[in-house]
């Protein structure tokens, strides 16, 4: 694994054409060589992390998909993930609540927190850690069932309500804060595919915070979706980070700008650079950052 | 100078296409137009040679109920009802009707003329009503097999040879048909008994309920066996060495020959594990064994149908690998599953040979009332049917594919209104 990490560091060493200020490097603990990641990965108040993520590697098969990321998810905010095709951003994403294990080929190393806990530890069962880290697809999912069940199905399977009234509310509130209550209040028998793309992700959304996650992850939610559908999802990201955890991957950079508070970026597997939206939009650091927002590359 | 070029050569290969289209549509035209007229013609044969068998002959004669050959003791025990000699009460019925016949020759030919089975017939009317014993009343008996086909087929044509009556027994038909004592009417028979070395007497029940049982045994086996191996090595089996070697054989069984798994079938279960013969519980697990590969294979291409966006979503609810299965992979999969069930289960309805291997081909009259009864199946009685030499049996053979082909019309219905009420149509 390690000289496997050197071929990689020796590749990206090749395409990063300036040296990296070492000033501005935040990395942790050992001393190994590895990417260097500029800005800002890591949060210090340990109060405000979500997830914590050190030296993460996943290997698909032998070749290297994501290289020895660190990064906290702060608690509360909502973290988008950017760059190009193939950077590894969904991959990271998608090792958060351990979605990876349903590709045999998937090998995650590196220490996983949340809350304290390691996720990628031997007791840790996937079945709390999904219910506690939601996750919403690129492509509209719904289960082909009703509206209803489809929300409910969660709380359900979770022991979530005690009583038909019970699920019906937890169903309602779902929906309401998923802004969608009020299209599909008198069609909750009708079948979830029969709505609109938009409508359909909001009903994803739904689905997951119905179960009350700590985290929702999204990976790249619009990019099946009409602008205005689009606008609708990012308003409703923007409400739910008053309750939630989320980390999205887009591949829009005005999106990431609209809906985050902090951004990271990669590159082939390498977590290139972690800020504040703002300063990474307007003030990147790395200039492979820069190069890419400024759409020289991409 | 670029466009009109282009236009030139579009429009000269324009008629090759259209010619490539038109004759493309002609071939698969004739291709389903073959395909039917050759359907038809095998239907209208089959119904051609098998209505006869719908209906029977039956000459009526004046019985006389003669006490002192019915129940000579006078006791009207039902035990001498029972094994009283009714056959006698036919003859002499024969014989007062044909008073002139009187070599022992000619009165066996005209005995012949009614069926064996007639005696039978007129002892349950006397078990049924006993105060029939000491009347005289007009009967409708079954006739002959040879006398219900001389009226099919022979009858009204000039050229009377390949008929098996003779001149006389032909004379002594017209001498019914003046008097109105021969008909034909709905062959009952047909539907109610079981098998017979009598064309008149002969049924199709025995293997309808054969089959019925058979089919029972087989889909309560593979079914779930079936299903759980499929979703098993598709969704929760890791692909290595000893996964891909099960598929390999998997695939392989589906193409080994029927006869095959009969001798298997009568290797382990009869003579290792010492089953019955010819029961159709054995008959049940080795078309179990032969139907498998075809299930499993048809429901594991049926879950790898069920997009993974599904699988995603349910994962990503927390719900665990058991619940995504069961709450959405298999409902979701179940219609290809059924699909593939009844495939297997209509293969299964028409196989002979692996049951010849394990003894269904034996004659048996009983209708079995069980699937541990000896019987045989209805492929298999149109076989046996099919290799009898009475021509009365010809038309029983295509009645019986009739039948077979209405039972899997019937299989396949099930199988349709099942589908729909699985079928998640949206």
């Amino acid at each position: 694994m390690q000289t496997l990490a050197h071929t990689s560091e020796n590749r990206s060493a090749e395409l990063f054409s300036v040296a990296i200020d070492p000033a501005d490097t935040q990395v942790t603990e050992s001393t190994d060589v590895r990417p260097q990641t500029v800005g800002k990965p890591l949060i210090e108040s340990a109060s405000d992390i979500a997830i914590s993520c050190r030296n993460v590697d996943v290997f698909y098969d032998d070749k290297q998909a994501i290289n020895d990321v660190s990064l906290d998810i702060g608690k509360n905010q909502v973290i988008s993930m950017i760059g190009p095709s193939g950077c590894g951003k969904s991959t990271f994403l998608r090792c958060l609540n351990r979605m990876n294990d349903t590709i045999e080929s998937c090998k995650v190393s590196g220490d996983i927190l949340l809350d304290g806990d390691n996720i990628y530890d031997a007791k840790q069962d996937v079945v709390p850690l999904r219910a506690r880290v939601g996750m919403v697809f690129q492509k509209p999912n719904p289960f082909p069932k009703s509206i209803y069940e489809n929300i409910a199905y969660g709380p359900r399977i979770h022991g979530l309500s005690r009583s038909q009234a019970e699920l019906d509310l937890l169903v309602e509130s779902a929906l309401t804060r998923a802004g969608l209550w009020k299209e599909v209040k008198d069609r909750l028998d009708k079948p979830g595919t029969g709505l609109s793309g938009g409508q359909q992700q909001r009903l994803c959304i739904a689905r997951a915070i119905a179960i009350n996650p700590e985290v929702i992850l999204m990976d790249e939610p619009c990019s099946a979706l009409d602008p205005i559908a689009t606008a609708k999802v990012e308003e409703l990201i923007d409400e739910l980070r008053e309750q939630y955890t989320i980390a999205i991957v887009t591949h829009s950079m005005q999106q990431a700008a609209r809906v985050s508070q902090r951004t990271a970026f990669f590159h082939l597997g390498n977590l290139i650079e972690v800020g504040k939206t703002d300063q990474v939009f307007t003030n990147p650091v790395h200039n492979l950052t820069e190069g890419y927002i400024t759409g020289r590359f991409g | 100078m670029n466009e009109i070029n282009i236009k030139v050569a579009v429009e000269r290969g324009l008629k090759k296409r259209q010619a490539r289209e038109r004759r493309f549509r002609l071939i698969g035209k004739s291709a389903i137009f073959t395909g039917l007229g050759i359907l038809a013609l095998l239907l209208t044969s089959i119904i051609w040679n098998g209505m006869g068998a719908f209906w029977q002959t039956r000459i009526a004669l004046d019985v006389e109920f003669d006490s002192s050959v019915i129940d000579p003791e006078g006791n009207r025990s039902t035990e001498a009802l029972y094994k009283a000699n009714y056959t006698a009460l036919v003859k002499a019925s024969l014989r007062k009707a044909f008073p002139d016949v009187k070599k022992r020759r000619d009165k066996r030919k005209l005995y012949s003329l009614i069926s064996n089975g007639a005696g039978y017939e007129l002892r349950d009317l006397v078990l049924q009503n006993p105060a029939l014993i000491g009347q005289t009343q007009r009967i409708w008996l079954l006739a002959d097999d040879d006398v219900d086909t001389y009226g099919k087929h022979f009858r009204d044509k000039e050229d009377k040879t390949g008929t098996r009556l003779n001149a006389k027994q032909i004379a002594w038909l017209a001498t019914f048909e003046k008097s109105e004592s021969i008909q034909q009417n709905f062959n009952t028979t047909f539907f109610t008994a079981g098998d017979s070395r009598e064309p008149e007497l002969a049924g199709i029940r025995g293997a309808v309920m054969g089959s019925l049982y058979t089919l029972l045994v087989t889909l309560a086996l593979s079914f779930p066996i079936g299903i759980a191996a499929a979703v098993y090595l598709e969704e929760v089996a890791p692909t290595n060495r000893w996964t891909d070697f099960i598929e390999v054989n998997i695939n392989n069984l589906a193409a080994v020959p029927s006869i095959v798994f009969g001798l298997l079938g009568l290797a382990m279960f009869i003579n290792f594990f010492g089953m019955p013969r010819s029961v159709p519980l054995v008959g049940g697990l080795v078309l179990t064994l032969m139907t498998l590969p075809t299930i499993i294979i048809s429901s594991r291409a049926a879950l790898k149908a069920v997009p993974p966006s599904i699988r995603e979503a349910a994962l990503g609810l927390g719900a665990s690998r058991t619940q995504t299965i069961f709450h959405h992979v298999v409902p979701q999969a179940m219609p290809g599953m059924l699909t593939g069930t009844i495939i297997g289960m209509a293969q299964a309805l028409g196989e002979t040979a692996p049951l010849l291997m394990i003894g269904m081909v034996a004659f048996i009259v009983d209708i079995p009332g069980g699937p541990l009864d000896p019987s045989t199946v209805l492929p298999v009685q149109i076989f046996l049917w099919a290799d009898s030499p009475e021509r009365a049996f010809l038309e029983r053979t295509s009645a019986a594919i009739m039948v077979l082909l209405v039972f899997l019309i019937l299989m396949n219905l099930i199988a349709v209104k099942l589908r729909r009420k699985f079928e998640q149509r949206w």
